[in-house]
């Protein structure tokens, strides 16, 4: 199976990724004024405290050694203990992550359920007035910040009509879905334009293709040619721009948690960041950024598996 | 690359009309920087003064776009936001477009394993959720401004690099290029004075659209109070500053948002009108 070649060299090629995540969050810990021990222990950290830490954590080494440890912690699971809450970095992130997880995961699902057929009404409606609308508010709603779309339909749909709840996480599955309906609208905004845009340029390109006309020619009816031809090489594109766009989602459930305040890992940042909660900082993003890796690992596989080409 | 059939087989010349999204760009951001560097002649109020017969008075004649919880007129506030916006979508994107550039250049002239070695810091750094390593970054600095830009710059000047590179070996490929080595230039020259010229319009054309993403990230971190620090008028402050009243003086924030949207949009249409205009020229 030449796929399974390809996947074997993409999973390698990921090796250099991981190790440049973890020495630009190795990096950044040590650009704090002051040793990390002090940063980690607060402004009250009592020298005793301070000498423990940083022999427990080899700050004492030399710096290639001191990565070495933190390697080591990170790929053991130890990425220390938040100083504001007193617990576990990982524990944080595994109680946090899901929430945000769940968020990302509906947004996308809603982007891709808007983008998918008006980017076929545009696209087939080239120029006419349908793609014009449609193209507008697009570019107007990449234009928006998330805070903002976030703000505006919180107060439109939440706080006047009550349609939807102020804030905060559900009590089980469907009340989280019903939580967590109007901040993943917002954050699906920008994405299904982003990919709007993508898919429509990419399904014109594909209409005009031979086997297109083939297939219309051998008298496939109009839906099966759109699905099965149109679609599917359609798709390609859009797949991997799809998994890049996994980074701005995460970026975006950052401030989306944030305006309606959902316990998920984006809000902990920034409560982190308020805190000078610097362990937490770093834990959440070698987290982000190795779950982002794993998205663009996952997208290469599927692109590979729906254009053969790919694979070489 | 197909690139190569396409430049023996350029477009047709055509004289054409102003395109519109020229027209709309150039009043758009022509507005915008007319703001930027004299807020005071379009704003009819001074931005600062609190005026406690006007508390959150919606709009009207008197104040189009009504007054905040200290009396400040939103208009005259908004206007002297464009300042520090404006500010924020040259400063954060020119250093990492200038250095980006040359970088790419380098990387797609020399070719082999330095652009082997490239690609791995490419797909290293998209790894990073964008704005998670700059609001890290930023926590670790401090927040404010400078910072900032300090943030945006390690990550974004990749993105002009990849750009760049990509069209230079490109380029470097075609006769023109070929000749320029027959006639014994110099790597520089061929470089920078041959390749970049032919290979430099994707950078051009991706900056219009940075600058409108540096906007919403300037104004996304104001909001979260890591941008510009109050009492100074940025469009992500505002919004912040307004989004408490929001069921009762929706003005406060919903004008400072208008602002972003048109002044992306400006940037969006730049970038269009630019890529209309380099692509017929070439």
């Amino acid at each position: 199976m030449p796929l399974l070649g390809f996947i074997f060299r993409r999973v390698l090629q990921t090796i250099p990724t991981i190790a440049f995540i973890l020495v630009v969050t190795f990096i950044l810990v040590r650009l704090l004024p002051g040793d990390p021990a002090s940063a980690m222990l607060g402004d009250r950290a009592i020298d005793a405290d301070v000498q423990r830490i940083n022999a427990k954590l080899g700050l004492d080494q030399p710096i290639p050694v001191q990565f070495l440890y933190f390697t080591k912690a990170v790929f053991t699971g130890d990425l220390g203990n938040s100083i504001g809450l007193k617990l576990p970095v990982i524990e944080l992130i595994e109680r946090r992550l899901p929430v945000t997880l769940m968020l990302t995961g509906m947004a996308a699902l809603i982007a891709l359920l808007v983008a998918v057929p008006l980017s076929f009404v545009a696209a087939l409606n080239r120029g006419g007035a349908p793609d014009a609308i449609i193209r507008g508010t697009f570019q107007i709603g990449l234009s928006m910040p998330v805070f903002y779309v976030g703000l505006v339909l919180l107060t439109v749909f939440a706080a006047k009509l009550r349609w939807f709840p102020v804030g905060g996480y559900g009590q089980n599955f469907l009340d989280d879905l019903y939580h967590l309906f109007l901040p993943a609208t917002t954050l699906a905004l920008s994405l299904s334009a982003v990919l709007m845009r993508n898919l429509r340029a990419a399904i014109i390109g594909v209409v005009g293709a031979d086997y297109v006309d083939f297939a219309r020619a051998k008298g496939l009816r109009a839906r099966v040619i759109m699905t099965r031809h149109v679609l599917r090489n359609a798709l390609i594109s859009t797949v991997t721009l799809f998994g890049l766009s996994i980074g701005t989602l995460l970026g975006g459930a950052v401030i989306t948690e944030t305006v309606f305040a959902i316990p998920g890992a984006g809000r902990l940042m920034i409560e982190a960041i308020y805190g000078r909660d610097y362990p937490v900082i770093q834990g959440l993003t070698i987290a982000l950024a190795l779950l982002v890796s794993f998205t663009f690992l996952l997208t290469d596989i599927v692109q590979a598996w729906l254009d053969p080409r790919v694979v070489r | 690359m197909s690139a190569g059939a396409v430049q023996i087989a350029p477009p047709a010349k055509r004289r054409r009309a102003l395109p519109g999204t020229l027209v709309g760009a150039v009043i758009v951001l022509g507005a915008s920087l007319a703001m930027a560097f004299f807020p005071s002649l379009f704003a009819p109020y001074d931005p600062t003064a609190f005026d406690y017969n006007a508390i959150m008075h919606g709009p009207s004649w008197a104040h189009p776009f009504g007054t905040d919880n200290f009396g400040r007129d939103m208009l005259s506030r908004v206007i002297h936001a464009y300042r520090i916006d404006m500010q924020i979508a040259v400063f954060a994107t020119t250093g990492p477009f200038i250095f980006g550039t040359i970088v790419g250049a380098l990387v797609g002239y020399v070719g082999g394993w330095v652009e082997a070695v490239f690609g791995r810091v490419v797909d290293a750094v998209i790894t990073f959720p964008f704005l998670v390593l700059v609001i890290a970054i930023v926590s670790v600095l401090g927040p404010g401004l400078r910072n900032m830009y300090i943030a945006v710059g390690v990550v974004d000047w990749v993105f002009y690099a990849r750009l760049v590179s990509a069209e230079v070996k490109i380029q470097r490929r075609l006769d023109y290029a070929d000749a320029a080595r027959g006639m014994g230039y110099g790597h520089m020259r061929i470089i920078f004075r041959h390749l970049l010229p032919n290979a430099i319009t994707p950078a051009v054309v991706y900056l219009m659209t940075d600058m409108a993403l540096a906007i919403l990230l300037g104004s996304s971190l104001g909001y979260l109070g890591l941008g510009a620090q109050p009492p100074a008028a940025e469009w992500g402050v505002l919004i912040a500053d307004g989004k408490n009243f929001m069921t009762t003086a929706w003005w406060v924030s919903v004008f400072p948002g208008i602002a972003i949207v048109i002044t992306g949009l400006g940037f969006s249409l730049a970038g269009d009108a630019l890529a209309d205009l380099l692509r017929v020229n070439r």
